[in-house]
């Protein structure tokens, strides 16, 4: 039982180190696409990489993945409850 | 069964409730970053020039250090959690000790930052802002204020790190009960997430 037990932790800690590594590669992906072409899309791009990188760290550091339904719906809930506010501000900006 | 052992399993019963309770609080500290990102947000689609002249002089490899220091500082705090499940507490110890160094590391890095901005006169009210645009004047407020709060939650989560040294190496916080330590991990990361969108935003985009 306990060899199976640290065998997992064993699992677990090489699955850090893989996260690491692709958030790593990320950063590198995103000022490299900064620094060849300033564009619009290349704004867009970076918030795509860095919600990727987002959703990395709550899925496994904070391992959301292993928590029960509650904890997922409540961070749902949260973020969109951010996206919303952020919508109606923007649809109140931009039409005003 | 005695008092003190019937409380410790009462405790380690309402792990769910604690760790729910600490993602409730990053939920209050994702509307005061978000209301910040939405000003950002704002203002730079009103002064998308402006925010990009600005932009460039913000220090993009210090920048960069200081996003490979938070990451590697976020696989160290994972890394003390696994080691305190396997109850390995010497190199959970360890790791934690290489956190807190890797968040002050980050700390000297934003220090020097700032004194090189101040040393060009740019800082609220100075004579070299007062030259600047609308849009560059409000691009350098929201730098300050939110890479500063920022700053001052790395702050906080390398004090709440020191607290989790000094319980594990007094033993409260063993392998039986590690939920201090699981939610300084989940603050520390959730700070760590703050930064991975801070740095595009005033970094990434000149």
């Amino acid at each position: 039982m306990k060899t199976a037990e640290s065998a997992l932790h064993e699992v677990r800690a090489g699955i850090y180190c893989t996260v690491w590594i692709v958030l790593l590669l990320l950063t590198a992906v995103t000022v490299t696409v900064a620094r060849l072409h300033p564009t619009r899309f290349a704004v867009a791009l970076a918030i795509l990489i860095a919600t990727t990188k987002g959703s990395l760290v709550i899925t496994y550091f904070m391992h959301l993945r292993d928590e029960p339904w509650i904890l997922k719906a409540m961070l749902f809930i949260a973020l969109l409850a951010l996206t919303l506010i952020i919508a109606l501000t923007f649809a109140d900006v931009l039409y005003r | 069964m005695s008092t003190q052992e019937a409380a410790d399993a009462g405790r380690e019963r309402d792990y769910v409730g604690a760790k729910m309770g600490m993602w409730v609080f990053l939920f209050t500290e994702l509307l005061l970053f978000g209301g910040m990102f939405l000003l950002y947000s704002v203002y730079r689609t009103k002064y998308p020039a402006d925010f990009h002249k600005a932009a460039a002089d913000l220090n993009l490899y210090l920048g960069t250090v200081n996003t490979v220091i938070l990451l590697t500082s976020s696989l160290t705090m994972a890394l003390s959690i696994a080691a305190m499940k396997k109850a390995d507490s010497n190199q959970s110890l360890l790791t934690q000790f290489i956190t807190i160094s890797l968040g002050l590391v980050f700390l000297v890095n934003k220090f020097i930052e700032w004194s090189a901005h101040i040393h060009h006169g740019i800082y609220p009210d100075s004579a070299v802002i007062l030259t600047m645009r609308r849009g560059e004047i409000i691009f350098f407020s929201l730098y300050y204020v939110m890479t500063g709060i920022h700053g001052l939650h790395v702050l906080v989560g390398s004090g709440a790190i020191a607290v989790t040294i000094l319980f594990t190496a007094r033993k409260k916080i063993t392998s039986g009960d590690f939920v201090k330590l699981e939610n300084t991990g989940l603050y520390w990361h959730f700070v760590d997430i703050i930064w991975i969108y801070l740095f595009p935003l005033f970094y990434l985009i000149t």
